[in-house]
């Protein structure tokens, strides 16, 4: 079966279908996201089954997974981030092209789940603005999916100069990320 | 015959280190032995170097803390193993908090480099004559030795997880 994505708003009439600009960009970006996934413990092999035929995240657009972040638009976080990974999660963080969206997959990337240690990051919103959260330890896949949709909405619906306002501005430098 | 072993070289340790096995136990047939720190390359070297018992390998080497035995709250313990005679022992030295320093082991076994520093990392302890004590498994800028039984649990990081929401 061959899914499609859903028409947006429009004027619709013989032979022409006139929307704006920004809804058929969200709508092209939403149906074709590059997930890059990180994924360091068990909640990386929740996303494996997510991936793998049953789940299928190709449904969504996204089986091309990216694993240089230069062409993900999509950070799947899933798995226990140590203390001394943070720099590195940031990195690729950094590296990515806008627009990009983090997903959080578990309790440890969420919050640090079980691991209230000294050797474990408390949450990767510590380092990194994050979209969605998925709780669970793990998750099970269809959670996994159910947050990849809401990262889809996420972006169907972003206004394409959402990027350049300083509200946006401003939060990358709470996190102390350079902005162009 | 693991017994006899056993029993043969803790006299031969005792007759070379008179006065230096401070302590001698075979737990699960495992001969653990204690020694003053200042002594631990000395009688390693010996071990390693003896053409009878060629304990030629260094299986382990890790850090303890043990904060009620007061002047010898740290320990360093050293696994050998002799492939040779199929033995293993065990050696601990214990040191005092405010002065847990002991002598390196990487000129006897290059395996002790880097576990020496993990156990530098978590335990604090110094290790002289070692050629580049840094952190190995820890972020590089931490300011204290975690493994040291002084820490509350819990990170102090932690923002979320307040305890009324665990009915502590
Ligand atoms: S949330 Fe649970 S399942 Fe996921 S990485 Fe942490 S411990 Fe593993």
């Amino acid at each position: 079966m061959v899914n499609t994505g859903d028409k947006p708003e429009g004027f619709e009439g013989e032979g022409f279908f006139a929307t704006s600009l920004g809804k058929v960009i969200g709508l092209a970006r939403a149906n074709s996201l590059w997930p890059l996934p990180f994924a360091t413990s068990c909640c990386g092999i929740e996303f494996m089954a997510t991936m793998a035929s049953n789940y299928d995240l190709g449904r969504f657009g996204s089986e091309r997974l990216s694993f240089s972040p230069r062409q993900a638009d999509l950070l799947m976080v899933m798995g226990t981030i140590a203390k001394k990974m943070a720099p590195v999660l940031k990195q690729v963080y950094d590296q990515m092209a806008e627009p990009k969206w983090v997903l959080s997959v578990g309790a440890c990337a969420c919050s640090g789940g079980i691991f209230d240690s000294y050797s474990v990051l408390q949450g990767i919103d510590k380092v990194i603005p994050v979209d969605v959260y998925v709780p669970g330890c793990p998750p099970r896949p269809e959670q996994i999916i159910e947050g990849l949709m809401k990262i889809q909405e996420m972006a169907k619906g972003e206004s394409l100069r959402r990027r350049d306002s300083d509200e946006y501005k401003r939060m990358l430098e709470s996190y102390h990320i350079e902005t162009s | 015959m693991e017994t006899q072993m056993n029993n043969k070289l803790l006299e031969a340790l005792q007759g070379n280190f008179p006065g230096k096995i401070l302590q001698a136990e075979t737990p699960y047939g495992f001969l653990t032995i204690e020694i003053p720190p200042a002594d631990n390359v000395e009688i390693v070297s010996w071990l390693q170097n003896h053409e009878k018992w060629d304990m030629n390998f260094m299986t382990d080497l890790c850090g303890i803390h043990y904060p009620e035995n007061e002047g010898k709250e740290i320990g360093v313990v050293y696994h050998l193993h002799s492939f040779k005679n199929n033995l293993r022992m065990r050696i601990k030295a214990f040191m005092p908090k405010d002065k847990a320093e002991i002598q390196t082991m990487t000129g006897l076994f290059a395996a002790a480099n880097w576990m020496e520093r993990e156990t530098y990392d978590f335990y604090g302890i110094q290790f002289t004559g070692h050629p580049d004590l840094r952190r190995i498994l820890n972020v590089d800028n931490m300011d204290y030795f975690p493994m040291l039984k002084e820490y509350a649990l819990e990170d102090e990081t932690r923002t979320d997880k307040t305890d009324k929401f665990f009915g502590r």
